[in-house]
């Protein structure tokens, strides 16, 4: 069963504002010229931050904060942030497939950015709703 | 030059005690925009059967990323910590982190391979309370790239 997309915006101010919260201050984060001295296209989200995002979609799909047995990602492609207003957008999606477990749905999550997949084996299993 | 393999499996000391306070979590979950009324209001969380507001799934990282860093700096192990990129990531819940607990992690280094130039180093961190109640596990897998040319 193909579940209903979320999109979750994505600025500068909200990278700075997640470097706070986690205690992650690498400057690709923030800085454009550190970014551009280690190759990158400009600065880009903590892979942590998009995977936050994804949580929440799973969580409003599964409608309970605390519906997640559990959670893993592999960051594949960076979040380009550019300094604008909107900044960029991150799109969910997933698909819920039953598991051995009556109680327990398994999500396979897909998120791109750009119309690009920045997320690979994204998975979660929730609490069936 | 890879990393020793042979530190697979290796074991390191408790990390000290780390308080979960409800403003840290409030922090957290307003950082996400994460509104769900467990995350922010102990009488919604209470509701839910929990004693204090509730952290969103990948709070845990605010301890585990800390505590990790005691692998990732072992000065045994060698690591180009200028070279790190995080590569994947893995929660196993017991029940979610609350305001009130005290987390400790202890960290093992779970595996590393090295493959295509570059060496994959996963840590486990198993998050429990000080009086020994496990909460989550975190896997986070460090893409240490090798030297260029």
């Amino acid at each position: 069963m193909e579940l209903p997309t979320q999109r979750y915006r994505v600025t500068r101010a909200d990278l700075i504002r997640y470097a706070g919260a986690s205690g992650d201050f690498n400057p690709i984060h923030w800085s454009e010229s550190f970014a551009a001295k280690v190759g990158l296209p400009g600065v880009i989200a903590h892979g942590m931050l998009t995977m936050a995002l994804v949580g929440r979609a799973v969580t409003t799909w599964a409608g309970r904060p605390d519906a997640i047995v559990e959670y893993g990602v592999r960051f594949t492609r960076p979040v380009e942030v550019p300094d604008t207003e909107d900044g960029t957008e991150i799109e969910v999606t997933a698909v819920a497939k039953d598991t051995d477990d009556p109680g327990l749905v398994r999500l396979d999550l897909t998120a791109t950015c750009a119309g690009v997949k920045v997320l690979a084996q994204a998975k979660a299993v929730i609490k069936r709703p | 030059m890879g990393l020793d393999q042979s530190f697979t499996g290796r074991s390191y000391p408790p990390s000290a005690p780390y308080q979960v306070g409800r403003e840290k979590i409030r922090e957290f979950a307003t950082a996400i925009g994460a509104e769900d009324a467990a995350y922010h209001d102990p009488e919604a969380a209470r509701a839910l059967g929990y004693p204090d507001v509730i952290a969103p799934p990948t709070f845990p990282m605010v301890l585990s990323m800390a505590a990790s860093r005691q692998i990732v700096e072992d000065p045994a192990l060698g690591v180009d910590y200028s070279r790190v990129v995080h590569g994947d990531q893995r929660f196993a819940y017991t029940r979610p982190v609350t305001a009130g607990d005290e987390l400790v992690c202890v960290n093992t280094i779970e595996s590393i391979n090295a493959r295509g130039g570059h060496d994959f180093l996963t840590t486990r961190s198993e998050i429990g309370t000080s009086d020994g109640e496990a909460v989550v596990t975190v896997w986070t897998m460090f893409v240490v790239r090798g030297e260029e040319g």
